[in-house]
């Protein structure tokens, strides 16, 4: 599983933090997503998919 | 409980579309319909009276997934089609009725037909006055900023300092106007809602609030003012109504279903059996808070969709989400996890409000409800954990 973000469209409400935080964290400052790991482990690919089910922005896209 | 044959989702928005997401990311490999009464594929609002609005945005970029996306949910798209009547009847197959005069029978039925703006008595009569509900909508309000030089925004929520806000920047003179004393002060409390009032007055905006609108004045078929309570007019060449939407249910009112501010539903969002409401329609009994509660936001759509799309294929969880919302006003982000109930007891815990960089926690008889973070967005996520530890020690 591949992980890409979109800082552009995010909207920093960090939701994705809350599904996968081991995968994504927000910049200190202005709350943009910040990917942790671009390859994350099967054990984590359903907290990642539901990260990017649930991201308001349409932030997160999955390539498998 | 068997597994439906069909589901038949009315509303192709936000959550309507993430419901059928959800279904096939958990496997149903049944059909799906997706019934909407808009000719555009599923687009998102947020950024209709911001991002569109301003121009900063070509209007396909709303867009919530591209074509080949959603070809490959393999669902049925119905555009251009309004869901007029829900017979619930027979025990197992229920039949939806539209506009164009087709019927969807289905096993399932999932209702997300969202809300639709109110309007002001006289609003329909005059050219001018816009809503800010569809891209249509915002697409037409911009064609009116582009060559009015007065702009009124009648009403003070979220929605109208947003529009407020946009508009100032595009160069307009900017009257805002509405019952409450401050922008968003229902939403966010005084505290946050004063600091909001400085800013759209730095900014330029003329804020004539606390005073009830009354109506609208025209000439020549177009709007010219606005009526206030207080006797005084507000002139506008364009003026835009945000005050509010109501629950877009007058297709269900023989429908058997209890609606009352919404589909009203259990704590697993079934309004019946076979039956269920999500995003902004749906009214639930919210377990954690022991009453029904309705959530007009962009995160709660999809989020409710996960647990409907799960519902009909028979998990049993109830919906207790943490709320959030946010908005985009100038340079101020401000995002809210929980609730900030009126009255609430308002501390601030991170950060400094004179630099306009601060998260604001918010009490109701001593327990944290929400938080509220201006321009300190993770900081406001991690106070979120406040909000969870408190809703949980009620459970």
């Amino acid at each position: 599983m591949k992980v890409v973000v979109d800082t552009d469209k995010c909207v920093a409400a960090g939701n994705c933090v809350a599904a996968a935080m081991d995968v994504f964290d927000q910049r200190d400052e202005d709350g943009i997503v910040v990917l942790l790991n671009e390859y994350p482990p099967a054990e984590l690919a359903e907290d990642v998919r539901n990260a990017a089910a649930i991201c308001p922005a349409l932030a997160i896209r999955i390539e498998d | 409980m068997t597994v439906p044959a069909r589901v038949l989702v009315v509303g192709a928005a936000a959550s309507g579309l993430a419901t059928v997401e959800a279904l096939r990311r958990k496997g149903y490999a049944g059909g799906i319909t997706v019934l909407g009464d808009e000719p555009h594929t599923p687009y998102d609002r947020p950024p209709l009276s911001k991002q569109v609005l301003s121009g900063q945005w070509e209007p396909a970029r709303t867009a919530l997934r591209t074509p080949e996306v959603l070809a490959g949910l393999d669902a049925e798209f119905v555009p251009g089609d309004a869901a007029i009547a829900l017979d619930p009847a027979t025990r197992t197959t229920r039949t939806v009725r539209t506009e164009r005069g087709r019927e969807h029978r289905a096993d399932a039925i999932v209702i997300a037909t969202g809300m639709r703006a109110r309007v002001l008595p006289g609003q329909r009569d005059l050219s001018g006055v816009h809503v800010l509900r569809t891209l249509d909508d915002a697409l037409a309000l911009r064609q009116d900023l582009l060559t009015c030089a007065r702009l009124v925004v009648v009403g003070e929520g979220v929605l109208g300092a947003e529009i407020a806000a946009t508009a100032r920047k595009l160069g307009l003179d900017v009257t805002m106007t509405g019952p409450q004393p401050a922008p968003m002060a229902l939403q966010v409390g005084p505290l946050v809602s004063g600091l909001l009032a400085e800013l759209h007055s730095e900014q330029g905006v003329r804020l004539r609030l606390g005073i009830g609108v009354v109506g609208l004045t025209g000439e020549h078929g177009r709007v010219a003012g606005v009526k206030l309570a207080s006797g005084e007019t507000l002139p506008a060449d364009a003026a835009v109504v945000a005050i509010g939407a109501s629950p877009a249910t007058e297709w269900l009112a023989d429908s058997g279903l209890r609606l009352d501010n919404g589909v009203v539903c259990d704590s697993r969002c079934r309004a019946a059996d076979g039956i269920y409401a999500v995003g902004d329609v749906a009214r639930w009994h919210h377990e954690g808070l022991g009453r029904l509660i309705r959530l007009e936001n962009r995160t709660n759509a999809t989020e409710q969709a996960q647990l409907v799309a799960g519902a009909i294929l028979g998990e049993d969880r109830p919906y207790l989400p943490v709320p959030y919302f946010w908005t985009d006003q100038y340079d101020a982000k401000i995002q809210v996890h929980g609730m900030l109930p009126i009255g609430a007891e308002v501390d601030v815990v991170d950060g400094d409000v004179s630099a306009r960089r601060f998260v604001a926690r918010y009490r109701s008889d001593g327990v944290v409800t929400g938080v509220l973070g201006w321009n300190m967005p993770k900081q406001a996520r991690l106070r979120r954990q406040e909000v969870v530890d408190a809703a949980a020690a009620v459970l």
